[in-house]
């Protein structure tokens, strides 16, 4: 029987769109796993943009609800890669700061982070044509486990 | 470094039967109305049907429907609203008013991100408007997805059909399916697309007249439906639908 809490839990998992990147994820490892014959899996090492804004708790309790038995043991690690913008126009390189936008905005760029092209400018001269260095995606940094053989 | 949204694209998009790309090499020739108003008449038709606006750069579809107050629902990812009995998902609901100036990379990424969080219920058709020109949002949408049927869109104009000729090459060399070949906003008698066409594998669906009128059923689906444009349209989607290509 699952306590209070936990239900709570679940039932905010299952409306978060940190959900469906989980999902992705776990997709993923289970084709990569078997592509790769690793008999177990022991740790994923995932990377996170910053731009995502993920809520890491609940995309590591999706992780951890998602999980098939197959690799029951399986840890994950998250590592978060600040954001790093640089204008196309005068050069300058600014970080993302997402308490200097409004809420709304803050939700827009979460859910798609490059949509942030419709609402930051660069803090010298002003353009939007900016390049995004570093810190936006999901992706496998690094798989360690027992292989096949 | 494997991003791992790749992965659970074909899952995504499981639940739909067939996925039509509405497609021309050139803006300006009536694509994004032929997919908003295509989706509409399969709707009206029974069938379920989603249309995904890809145009980031220039979405217009919103307006085509009057689309705009609806907004996604969050849960487990983001379910598209429905819009006149057709789920709809546009990139409009995130940029909302404001120009997305976007290079290629941050269109691949955008497309990532909503072909992995989207979930679609179980659709008969989901219609894509396509970003128009060949370049890096066309090649990912056609990397990503995988099996899409391709619905041309030409004016008569020797201009629009000699960019035509180039996307009909591409697709044939990607080995892509398609489905035929709209003559839009026909302006007077001449068969010169048809004739053009003979030289390519590729079925010439029929021509739909240039309709003054359409401007002013722009947002009011009703009124969009009752146009020559829809009626021509729709006489053109029955024929696919008798002939099983769509």
């Amino acid at each position: 029987m699952l306590s209070s809490f936990k239900l709570w839990i679940l039932t905010c998992l299952l409306v978060v769109h940190e959900w469906a990147l989980a999902e992705a994820v776990i997709s993923a490892i289970s084709k990569l796993a078997e592509r790769e014959k690793f008999r177990r899996l022991d740790e994923v090492v995932l990377g996170v943009g910053e731009l995502q804004q993920i809520d890491l708790q609940i995309f590591k309790l999706a992780l951890d609800q998602l999980k098939v038995p197959k690799f029951e043991g399986l840890r994950f690690r998250i590592r978060v890669e600040a954001a790093e913008l640089k204008c196309r126009a005068c050069g300058k390189s600014w970080s993302f700061d997402r308490e200097m936008l409004e809420e709304d905005v803050r939700e827009m760029i979460h859910f798609i982070p490059e949509i942030s092209h419709a609402y930051l400018k660069c803090p010298r001269c002003g353009s939007p044509d900016f390049e995004i260095l570093k810190g936006r995606g999901v992706w496998i940094r690094e798989i360690k486990g027992e292989k096949l053989g | 470094m494997s991003d791992p949204r790749i992965h659970i694209i074909e899952d995504r998009l499981s639940s739909i039967k067939s996925v039509v790309a509405v497609s021309s090499g050139k803006g300006g020739v009536g694509k994004s109305l032929i997919a908003s108003t295509s989706a509409l008449i399969l709707a009206k038709k029974g069938r379920k049907v989603g249309l995904l606006d890809l145009d980031f750069t220039n979405p217009s579809t919103h307006v085509i429907l009057g689309a705009e107050s609806a907004m996604p629902i969050e849960d487990r990812g983001i379910i598209p609203p429905k819009i006149h009995g057709v789920e709809y998902l546009s990139i409009i609901y995130y940029s909302r008013d404001k120009p997305a100036p976007l290079r290629g990379e941050d269109a691949s990424n955008i497309l990532l991100e909503i072909l992995s969080i989207t979930r679609w219920s179980r659709l008969d058709h989901l219609i894509i408007d396509m970003p128009p020109g060949i370049g890096d949002a066309f090649l990912d949408i056609i990397r990503f997805i995988k099996r899409m049927k391709f619905l041309i869109v030409t004016t008569s104009s020797k201009l629009a059909f000699e960019t035509i000729r180039k996307l009909i090459i591409l697709l044939l060399d990607l080995g892509m399916p398609i489905i035929g070949l709209i003559e839009n906003m026909k302006i007077s008698e001449t068969p010169s697309i048809r004739e053009y066409m003979k030289d390519y594998p590729v079925r010439f669906l029929g021509e739909i007249p240039l309709d003054l009128k359409l401007e002013e059923a722009l947002g009011d689906v009703e009124k969009l439906l009752k146009t020559r444009f829809a009626v021509k349209l729709e006489e053109i989607i029955e024929t696919l639908m008798r002939r099983g290509l769509i």
